[in-house]
């Protein structure tokens, strides 16, 4: 199988899959980053989001080969000021239910507020729209935006 | 689910699906008990004092309580946690909590008798009593064993928020302190329970953070799908595309030439293809060449089964529920209005697919999943591996939802999983995962449903209502058929088989279908369809009649005053003044009672710009009995909201010629952030015992939506969901 470099969380790993694998195999099997989620499988449900080079992504449906030198950022390596402000409003607002959609809730989330500081109800429509969630926790993940942008003006 | 009908009380010997016999039997009130249990040591982890099941208080003052349900958003490990941290005056920050291994004898759930499971919303109802007398108890042993350390009397004492003070010798310490000279004092048979009056945690708002929280909001909690161990094989299977196919021959050539894929084995359920990990699995189940033997394999399809439902809709049926003379009630009647509701298949699609992992050496097994029903998946893990009870342990892990599809009675996936670990050997650790696709098109669906309806309105007074019900029973064929009384499932009526409305003359029969597609409970269970048949048809009728929605029902409700309750404060959240408040929105009211709990909503919906039901806002009043934790309550209620709103518009698992039609949650369409409506919601004050909220915000919203959908001058939706053919 042929060897490819990953840049995950600023670190570089080697790993030997196939080419086609998912990038999202490649986190939670080679490298054990299982915070990334499988929901589907066919960027339906966003439980897989991650950034590469800041943009949310669904990793689920990016083959490893098509990664190139990109930098990917996981749940377990997402950080600044929008990433605290949307988890501690996560925890104020006791968001989760059975959690396992909130690691690509929180990543669509703060990649919302790094575009938008202070985004609208429709802002959060359009960008919170690919993540599923079955337990329905979206009333509390729009207050839960909305809390952050507001903790974040200062 | 519901196998807590409290009709039922004789005592039964059945034999599970692997060769696993238990007594069962529902008490006709569940009992509590203390939970003290001689010889028990802790699941796991240090505890310098266990006084029972449920409570380890370790030298570093935490508390960890163990809970026998499991936690799969609902909120039980937080809220069980609630009720042990109030009796034991404990500090919430010291509160820990953790799953409990599969035991009965220790872990049982008393709504269900001899049998360890979650279900039915009744976490919080059968370990209310229990759980206080657990923190009752601890809490008793260690102000005596700091008693007994300082040497003064006990009732002097005091605890608060995990201190122990004794303020006339000036004394002061926490749990942890006395937790070695607790252990070894003997448990008090008798405790007195904390005053209602003084909780300073149960029914308080904001006062403690959910657990499992944090965890979930860094990708640190643990689910199964994230289990790796060394040597360990993730493996998935290709299920028949037919309910009731088997396999006729595999060539699984193409399949082991793919790097990673280490091994095919034919198990009971399909073709088992197991890897180095998560990617060559499902590429290698891709490549397999399977042909399937269809001979006793379903071969109708939804359209072939509504037709059959609809002849056998003409016939009379089993008898569910009857009083009066409801033919008379028709002879009589001034106006006759009738109705038929049909009901998808659903699929309950938990955001974690299925999944479990089992070691296994030939001698000894450990399963770690996120299992529900431990007592029915322990005895098929031990029947399959040829192991005693007693060499098989499961550990109940966080669960990404679950909506009733890992509450299995017939313990598929713990059958498959062990037979996975069977198959390929011992000692090699094995991961099956259902992909999505597996899961949609797997079965256990809530049942397809039909309803047929009939109401007599005489005097503007409704006088007569039948409701003939045709589906598949979910318990039948399952260690569960016990339950079956005279040819009635109660899951199949519950909600119909009786009104909460004054009619006098009334019948309700039963049609049991047979059909291969398997069938479970579904969040809600019977009263998915019930609630929605029940609350549309009074609708209609009152309608008919000209009443007002809300007066009109509370008319009706005079043996009902909690349904009646929850329907005033309701309509005063919402300051309803009749369907229509206009700006082409209209509003629609339903009440149902399920779980013991009573819930009523109210829907303000428009036709949005792409011609589907649009829901703006909900109201909701629930009176779930002595509330403890408020905005555990409230997340369930916006859930349970959220979760019927989505499957009323758009949740359908058509099938073609035996074929499952929808794929993914591409084809298997779910509620998006962008149609969530907001939601207020109002708990009402009660002394009751507390009951369910798992499931019963479910199912009012489905018919509140189709009222005002009638408001809107549009037909309430006979056959769901209500945005059919949505997804190609």
């Amino acid at each position: 199988m042929p060897a490819y470099s990953v840049k995950v969380n600023g670190q570089i790993h080697q790993v030997d899959v196939l080419p086609d694998t998912p990038l999202l195999w490649v986190l939670r099997d080679n490298l054990k980053l299982t915070g990334t989620k499988f929901g589907c499988g066919v960027a339906q449900c966003g439980a897989c989001t991650v950034f590469m080079d800041g943009n949310a992504l669904r990793s689920c449906s990016l083959p490893v080969s098509a990664l190139g030198t990109s930098e990917i950022t996981t749940i377990e390596g997402v950080a600044g000021k929008e990433a605290e402000a949307v988890q501690k409003a996560w925890v104020a607002l006791d968001v989760p239910q059975c959690g396992y959609c909130q690691s690509g809730q929180i990543m669509s989330a703060v990649a919302l507020l790094k575009e938008v500081p202070k985004p609208t109800d429709r802002d959060i429509d359009l960008a919170m729209n690919g993540n599923i969630c079955r337990c329905a926790t979206y009333v509390r993940i729009r207050a839960g935006i909305h809390d952050a942008a507001k903790s974040l003006e200062g | 689910m519901t196998i807590h009908d409290k009709t039922l009380s004789r005592r039964s010997i059945l034999k599970g699906t692997a060769g696993l016999v238990v007594a069962f039997y529902l008490p006709k009130a569940a009992k509590a008990q203390s939970g003290a249990a001689q010889g028990f040591t802790p699941a796991t982890g240090p505890a310098n004092f266990a006084p029972n099941a449920f409570i380890r208080v370790a030298g570093d003052n935490t508390v960890t309580v163990v809970s026998k349900h499991i936690e799969m958003g609902q909120g039980t490990y937080t809220g069980l946690t609630v009720i042990v941290a109030e009796e034991l005056d404990a500090d919430w920050s010291q509160m820990r909590v953790e799953g409990a291994p599969s035991d009965a004898k220790l872990y049982n759930n008393l709504a269900f008798g001899p049998i360890q499971g979650t279900g039915g919303s009744s976490a919080m109802a059968n370990s209310y009593e229990q759980l206080r007398k657990a923190g009752a108890t601890a809490r008793a042993m260690l102000v005596q064993a700091a008693a007994n350390s300082w040497n003064v009397p006990a009732a002097d004492i005091t605890v608060t928020n995990g201190v122990l003070k004794h303020a006339g010798s000036n004394h002061e310490g926490k749990f942890g302190e006395f937790a070695d000279a607790a252990a070894k004092l003997p448990v008090p048979a008798n405790v007195q329970l904390k005053d209602p009056a003084k909780f300073t945690l149960i029914g308080k708002d904001g006062v403690v953070k959910k657990l499992d929280v944090k965890s979930k909001t860094n990708g640190s909690a643990q689910y199964t799908i994230d289990i790796h161990a060394p040597n360990m094989l993730t493996v998935v299977v290709a299920h028949p595309p037919r309910f009731g196919a088997k396999v006729a021959s595999v060539d699984d050539s193409e399949t082991r030439k793919i790097a990673g894929v280490v091994d095919v084995k034919t198990l009971p359920s399909g073709v088992a293809v197991y890897a180095d990990g998560m990617w060559p699995a499902i590429k290698g189940r891709a490549a397999l060449k399977i042909t399937w033997d269809d001979s006793a394999a379903e071969k109708r399809g939804t359209p072939e089964l509504l037709q059959e439902y609809r002849a056998l809709a003409q016939k009379p049926g089993t008898v569910a529920g009857s009083h009066g003379d409801a033919e008379a009630a028709f002879a009589n009647a001034g106006k006759v209005i009738e109705a038929e509701f049909v009901f998808p298949y659903l699929a309950h699609a938990p955001m974690e697919p299925l999944d479990g992992y089992i070691e296994w050496d030939g001698q000894q097994a450990l399963a770690r999943y996120g299992c529900q029903f431990q007592t029915f998946d322990h005895g098929s893990i031990a029947g399959v591996l040829g192991l005693k009870p007693e060499q098989v342990k499961i550990d109940m892990l966080y669960a990404g939802g679950s909506f009733g599809r890992r509450a299995q009675t017939t313990s598929h996936l713990a059958a498959e999983l062990a037979e996975a670990a069977k198959a390929i050997g011992p000692g090699k650790p094995v991961k099956l995962v259902w992909t999505r696709e597996d899961d949609i098109r797997g079965g256990y669906y809530r049942p397809m449903v039909l309803h047929r309806m009939r109401g007599a309105v005489k005097d503007g007074k409704i006088v007569g209502w039948t409701d003939r019900v045709v589906g598949q029973s979910i318990m039948k064929g399952s260690p569960l058929e016990v339950m079956i009384k005279d040819g009635v499932d109660p899951t199949s009526v519950e909600g119909s088989k009786e009104l909460p409305y004054d009619v006098a003359d009334f019948h309700c029969d039963l049609h049991t279908t047979d059909v291969a597609v398997p069938v479970l409970w579904w969040r809600s269970v019977g009263h998915t369809h019930t609630g929605y048949a029940v609350e549309c048809f009074v609708d209609e009728l009152l309608q008919a009649e000209g009443k007002d929605p809300v007066a009109g029902r509370l008319e009706m409700m005079s043996k009902q005053p909690r349904a009646a309750g929850v329907l005033r404060a309701v309509a005063e959240l919402a300051k309803w003044t009749g369907p229509a408040p206009g700006n082409g929105r209209a509003r629609g009211v339903a009440v149902v009672e399920s779980f013991d709990s009573f819930i009523a909503q109210i829907a303000e919906v428009s036709i949005g710009e792409n011609g589907e039901p649009r829901v703006h806002k909900v109201w909701c009043a629930v009176d779930c009995g002595v509330a403890i934790n408020p905005s555990l309550i409230r997340a369930q209620m916006e859930g349970g909201i959220g979760f019927g709103i989505g499957h009323i518009l758009f949740g359908e698992v058509p099938i073609a010629q035996g074929a499952v039609v929808p794929k993914n949650f591409d084809t298997y369409r779910s509620l998006r952030i962008n149609e969530m409506p907001e939601i207020e919601i109002t708990i009402l004050k009660s002394s009751e015992k507390p009951t369910g909220v798992g499931e019963p915000g479910v199912p009012p919203i489905g018919p509140a939506v189709a009222n005002a959908m009638a408001a809107l001058g549009l037909q309430r939706p006979r056959q769901l969901p209500m945005v059919r053919g949505a997804v190609s």
